[in-house]
Parts: C-alpha cells; structure tokens; sequence
C-alpha cells in the first residue's frame, strides 16, 4: 500500500515585488496512516508556507517536487476538492468574514464537503445537534455560533473555532499550524483534546508548533525540523525535550 | 438601436445561454405601431377606456416632455435611444376574463413556473388550497403585470374584506377615479423629470393599492413584473396610498426573457403615507443585464418617490439590483410630517459591462424627521457603479438626522466604484452623518471558504452575502432567499 501522505522534493515560491521568492526549498516527508507528526523550526523558516501548499493557497507557486495523499496527486486538486479529500487546516491567523453568520458558514461547509464525499447533506435539525455536541466538548458557548465568522473573536476563540470547524468537517488529515500559540493552559488542553478525539487507524495530522506543551497532550510519533525551507532533522518524541532546552542554533547550522 | 439578424441573433442566444430566465412566451399580442406622437397617446387612452380627464394629463405630460432634454448627469452611457422605434403599447389579446386561473392562458402559467415563483404562490395562483398541516405562512397576493396588461389578480377577496384595494391602475381609474385622480401625479408630477413625463404621457398599466385608515394590510402585496414583447417600452405606474395608522408591505420583483436590443423601460412609483402609516417597500430587480459583452439587456429608468405627508409616517425603500444593462434610479422621501422617518436600504451588483447610477434622495421638510441610508455596491468585471444621494435639510426641519452609510465592493481589477454624496444642510439643528468604505474582497477570505470545502463561487456567494446582510434582512423573508441566489447567479465567473 502506497504511504498516507507522501511530500518528495517540495519546491514553492511566492511573486514579491521582488521577483520570485522561494520558500520552500526540497521538503520531503512521509506521513503513515495513523501518525502524527510535528514539526518545528524557526520563525520565517517555511512551516506556515508548507501548510498552505498542502492546502491549495493559489499564490504559493510550487515549481517542483510532488505530494501524494492516498495515493492521488494532491497538487492536482482545488482547495475545495482538497478538502473533500479529507484535508483540514487550521490556520495560523484565522481569517475574518465579516456578515457571515458563524453557524451558517458551519453548515455550508459541512454540507459541501458531505456532498462533495456522496454524503447526504445535514438538515437543520441534525446539524445543530452536531454543532452543539461539538462547541460543549470545546468548552465553547454556543453564543458564537451566532457571531460573524472570526470577527471580534479573541486568539484564543479564533483558535478554537478552527478546531471547531476540524471536528465538524471530520478530516482525515488535519494540519494543525500553531494552533496552540496564545492560548493559555486550560485551552491547549482542549485544543489537544479536540484532535485527540480524531486520532484513529485512518487519521494523520500534521502539528506546526514552538512549544513542547502541546506535545505533553499530543504525544506525537515523530518530530521534523524545519529551516530554511527544508526538513533538516527528524527524530523521534524526545526531539521536543531537547529543542526546549537547546533552541534550533544546532539544526540551523546543518542548514547552512 | 439596430435591426438585429437571424445569424447574430442564433450566436447571441448561446452567448447568453447563462441567464437563467431568458425565455420568451408565445402568446398573441396586440400591439401598437412603433412611435410616439399625440395619435399614440389617444390610442392608448381609447384602448384602456379612460376617461376625459386623464386623456389630458397624458397629452400635457407629452407636451412638457417635447420640451424636455434626456438627463446626462447620471455616470451611465449608452447609445441614443431612439423614442420613436419602440412600441408603446402591446397587450395579450382581448379575451373575456378570465373566471378562474383554469382559464388564464397555460403559456402564461409555464412563465410563471419558469420565473421561480414560489410553489406555494403558484399554488395560490392555481387557487390550490393548502395541505392540511402544512406549514402556515403569510399569504401573498400577486398582481402579475404581463407585459402591459395584468392578466392574473389574487387574493382580492381577503383583501376586500379588509377594505384593501390592490388591482391593476387602469382598474382603480375606472373603479376609484376620485382616488385616483386625487394621487396620480402628486408625489412624481407629471414633469418632474424626462423618464417620469414620458411614463405619465404613456404608461399603460401598474399596480393600485389603497389602505384604508387604520387598517394593517393582512398580507404582503406582491407583484412580477414582466417584460415580454421585442421592443416594447415598458412603463409601469404604481400608486400606493396609506392612510392615517394604517400600514403595507409590497413587494416587486423583477426577471426579463432574452432578447438582443436594448429595452427601455420607464416606472414610475408614487408613495402616500399619512399620519402614522407606513410602507415597506421591498424590489428585486433582475431584468436582463445584457450579454458578456455588454450586447442587449435592459435600460431602467426608474423614478420611485414616497410622500410621508403625516406625523410619524414612515416609507422604507428596500432594493437589491442585479439586472439591467443600465439602471438609473433613486427610491426618494420627503419627509414632511413631523417625526417622520425615511429608510433606503440598497444592494447594487453590477457585473461584466454593466452600468448602475443608483441612490436615493432624502428631503427633510419636517422637525424631528429621520433618515437612514445603507447602501451597498458590488462592481464585478468591467462594471461601473455608482451611489448617488442627496440629503437635504430645509430650514424648517428643525432636529433632524440623517445617518449615511456606503460601502463598496470590488471583485477584480477592472470594475469601478464611486460614492457622490450630496448633503445640503439649511438647518443649524439638522444632523447629517456620513460613512464610506471600499474593500475588496481578499484571496485570505476566498481561500479560507474554499479550504473548507465551498467552491469559489459558493465562497463568492457567502461573503457577498456577509457584505449586504444589513440590506438583506430588511427584505421579507420570500425575497430575502430569493435575493440571496440571485446575488450569486449574478456574479457567477466574476472570480478566477
Ligand atoms: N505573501 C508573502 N509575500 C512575501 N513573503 C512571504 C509571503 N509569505 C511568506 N513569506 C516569507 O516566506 C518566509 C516563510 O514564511 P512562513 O511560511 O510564514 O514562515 P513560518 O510559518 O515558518 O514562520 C518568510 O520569510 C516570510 O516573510
Ligand atoms: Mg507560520
């Protein structure tokens, strides 16, 4: 069976005034089915850009190298066919929607990728019971459900919302980006709890992160190191341990 | 506006392929010749059997129109119109009328259902009775204007009985010519401006409703309006009354079959609010907005104006504009009872070569009287939209306020947006507010919708929608869904 994600070689760059950026310079990387990966790396180094290639976002070019998931070439798919796919992102900066009713947006989503999946759609009825099982297990008040999407909602709310709308899209590959940046320790808890609720046979995400606490609650099986556009180490959990202690000037070095 | 052929005309009905109600119905007409002289008018006249009096108002209307030059201030172009190659007349063919909808043509009834009328209100039509159990909701009385002549009028019992009156205005000048002549023309005189003198000269038939003191109109007054002939001017005239205490709501909505020539079309809608009354009035304007490429589509212009005659009256304008190649319109109030209040709430969309000019006038006469202005526009492609508005305070009008309120929204790089307000303040006490935004809409928010599963256009939908909702939720509930599917039908291929 071929592997669950396969990233080989992942060349993508961004027009800048400037000219051509690159950003990602070679990624390789290989998710099994089941696993959950990390990784790491310093500011500006290439994790968020990584994230977004693997979603779709239009304006990072990729100019060579490829991403299998379940055997279909991923870079061949719209972001919306992505995630129909079973791909998820939470994003690192929530995006504001002003006017769209929260709940509303909710329920467009699910039911497109439902149908997009043969699925039968969710009626009113059976979604807000869904919706409502989802923001309790959260800790979330069902007050923003009713709020425009990510608008006046704190870090910590906006955060929450991605995994929100995680569970209610049920992904089978979730790329978590920094999602636990700014929250404090009862909210990681929740956030973990929420993917931790995902985790099966079938499930795989890939978790972007500066702090080993997440990883405390995630207990990840394998952590990458990202500089300079590349994966320059990857290790097992105790890589965390020894990145909270040492910082990254070990790996940048390798990078260089 | 030119002969069109055969060839062209094949190649431009596939071009326009994407407008969903682009359909003719074939049904016998009974048309007028092209032009417009005195002949043309006593014609008309003579077909709707009108009396003596409104004979005159017509030819006066005529003759201060010779006199008047066609507005060029508007941010619209377009080529000359040529008034006399329209037909100014064209009606189904005389029939008994009909006794029940069994007997309205089918053809008539095909074009309703392809129009999208509600079920329910095509059940109404069909005079079906609802299913036992069947969710209860506010009836609608359609008053639909085919072409010319309105063929189909409902509910006119129930509203009887409420002491309601709501026919086709050829009817109420035969049934309530003291009414009719007491406010036909004191809201849009008959030469308040060129389309106005022309529609007062020409118009053939529209919509009465009266509402007697007191009384809240028991259900939402609704009518389609439909242009069907090749080249025929369509010029509508509404006049709604509410007397003391009373109150309505009225809805207008609008699609338009294909065709290849620019159409004119002329409305004029009068509004009369006494002492504590209020009118809603809500439109959905759809017409044909012409192909890709700017070729055919609908030529609006359009003077709607309300009265608020008395104390604590209140007119409220809602509109969502899709269609048209051209509009020009400003749903107007003067606020002349005290306390008064006058709402224009605004969705414009304009998309590939479409051109809207589009606002609304505020007139405070009255102390205390209060306006509200939102207006959003949406400009897609090479489209040009324009919001235009005028408050003004007279000096009487002591303790009034306006508060103002545009946005626009760009999709792509080639479409233009532009707000001109015009405040004129004579009262040191009056208060006028103003807020003006433009944004766009940004790949983050696209990619963010299409990462959850939306396709672009659905995600194009939903924050379009985000960004009238304030509009949109004016709007009575049946026109709210409508509206909202036809802001995305109208900006489908916009993005990408
Ligand atoms: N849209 C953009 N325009 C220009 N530079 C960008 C853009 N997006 C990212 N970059 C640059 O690419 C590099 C990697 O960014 P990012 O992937 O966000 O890093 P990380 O998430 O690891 O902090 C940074 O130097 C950043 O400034
Ligand atoms: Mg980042």
């Amino acid at each position: 069976m071929s592997d669950f994600l396969k990233i080989s070689g992942l060349h993508a760059s961004i027009e800048t005034d400037g000219g051509a950026k690159e950003i990602l310079r070679g990624v390789d990387m290989t998710i099994p089915a089941g696993e959950l990966h990390v990784v790491m790396g310093p500011n500006g180094c290439g994790k968020s850009t990584l994230a977004y290639a693997l979603a779709g976002r239009e304006d990072y070019e990729i100019t060579s190298g490829s991403v299998a998931f379940k055997g279909k070439d991923l870079l061949e798919l719209e972001p919306d066919e992505r995630a129909a796919a079973g791909i998820f992102l939470a994003f690192q900066a929530p995006v504001e929607l002003p006017g769209v009713n929260n709940a509303n947006f909710l329920r467009t989503a699910v039911n497109a990728v439902r149908r997009a999946r043969g699925e039968p759609e969710m009626d009113a009825v059976a979604f807000l019971k869904a919706v409502r099982a989802a923001t309790k297990s959260l800790s979330m008040s069902d007050e923003m459900l009713k709020r425009n999407v990510n608008v006046g909602f704190s870090g910590g709310e906006k955060k929450r919302n991605e995994v929100l709308q995680m569970t209610l899209l049920q992904p089978s590959f979730a790329v978590l980006d920094e999602t636990d940046s700014g929250l404090d320790v009862d909210a990681l808890r929740i956030v973990a709890d929420g993917v931790n609720r995902l985790r099966g046979p079938e499930f795989s995400a890939l978790v972007i992160t500066h702090h080993k606490r997440l990883l405390d609650y995630l207990s990840p099986d394998r952590i990458h190191v990202m500089a300079n556009g590349r994966i320059v180490h990857s290790g097992g959990p105790e890589l965390a341990e020894k990145i909270d202690q040492e910082g990254y000037a070990a790996f940048l070095a390798d990078a260089a | 506006m030119p002969a069109v052929t055969e060839t062209r005309e094949q190649i431009e009905k596939l071009g326009q392929s994407s407008y969903k109600w682009g359909f003719e119905t074939d049904i016998e007409m009974d048309i007028a010749p092209k032009g417009l002289n005195e002949d043309t008018i006593r014609l008309i006249s003579a077909r709707k059997e009108e009396p003596e009096w409104l004979l005159e108002w017509r030819l006066a209307a005529f003759r201060a129109w010779l006199s008047m030059k066609e507005p060029q201030w508007a941010k619209v172009a377009y080529p000359p119109i040529d008034y006399q190659d329209v037909h100014y007349y064209a009606a189904p063919k005389k029939q008994p009328g009909p006794k029940s909808l069994d007997e309205v043509d089918p053809e008539l009834l095909k074009t309703y259902a392809k129009l999208g009328i509600p079920l329910h209100e095509q059940a109404i039509l069909a005079g079906v009775e609802p299913e036992e159990g069947a969710e209860e909701r506010l009836p609608v009385a359609v008053d639909a204007v085919f072409d010319s002549v309105s063929v189909a009028t409902t509910f006119r019992e129930t509203l009887s009985k409420a002491g309601v009156i709501f026919c086709p205005i050829s009817e109420a000048v035969r049934d309530y010519p003291d009414l009719v002549r007491q406010y036909l023309g004191s809201v849009v005189p008959a030469g308040d401006n060129f389309f106005a003198a022309l529609n007062s000269a020409v118009f053939t038939d529209g919509s009465f409703v009266f509402v007697p003191k007191g009384v809240r109109c028991p259900m939402e007054l609704s009518t389609y309006f439909r242009i069907n002939a090749r080249n025929t001017g369509q010029f509508e005239r509404t006049l709604i009354i509410v007397e003391d205490g009373a109150s309505v709501s009225y809805l207008e909505g609008c699609t338009a079959p294909m065709r290849d020539e620019n159409q004119l079309h002329a409305a004029v809608v009068e509004l009369v609010a006494m002492q504590d009354a209020s009118i809603k009035y809500s439109t959905v304007q759809n017409w044909y907005p012409g192909d890709e490429n700017g070729k055919g589509g609908i030529y609006n212009f359009v003077t709607k104006r309300g009265a608020c005659r008395g104390a604590r009256s209140r007119i409220s304008w809602t509109q969502v504009e899709t269609g048209s190649a051209i509009t020009w319109k400003y749903p107007s109030c003067i606020l002349q009872g005290e306390g008064s209040v006058g709402e224009f709430y605004s969705v414009a969309v304009t998309n590939n070569h479409q051109q809207a000019d589009t606002g609304t006038k505020m007139i405070h006469l009255g102390r205390n009287t209060r306006s509200t202005i939102i207006a959003k526009t949406i400009s897609a492609g090479k489209s040009d939209s324009t919001y235009r508005g005028l408050v003004r305070m007279m000096p009487k009008a002591s303790g009034a306020r306006n508060f103002t309120q545009c946005d626009s929204l760009l999709i792509g790089d080639q479409c233009g947006a532009h707000t001109v307000p015009y405040i004129e303040n004579r009262n040191m006490s009056a208060r006028v507010e103003h807020e003006a935004t433009t944004s766009r809409i940004s790949e983050d928010q696209l990619f963010y919708c299409r990462s959850r599963g939306l396709s672009e256009e659905d995600a194009v939908g939903l924050i379009v929608n985000g960004f009238c909702r304030e509009v949109l939720k004016e709007l009575p509930m049946e026109f709210a869904v409508e509206a909202q599917k036809l802001l995305q039908i109208s900006l489908e291929g916009s993005v990408g």
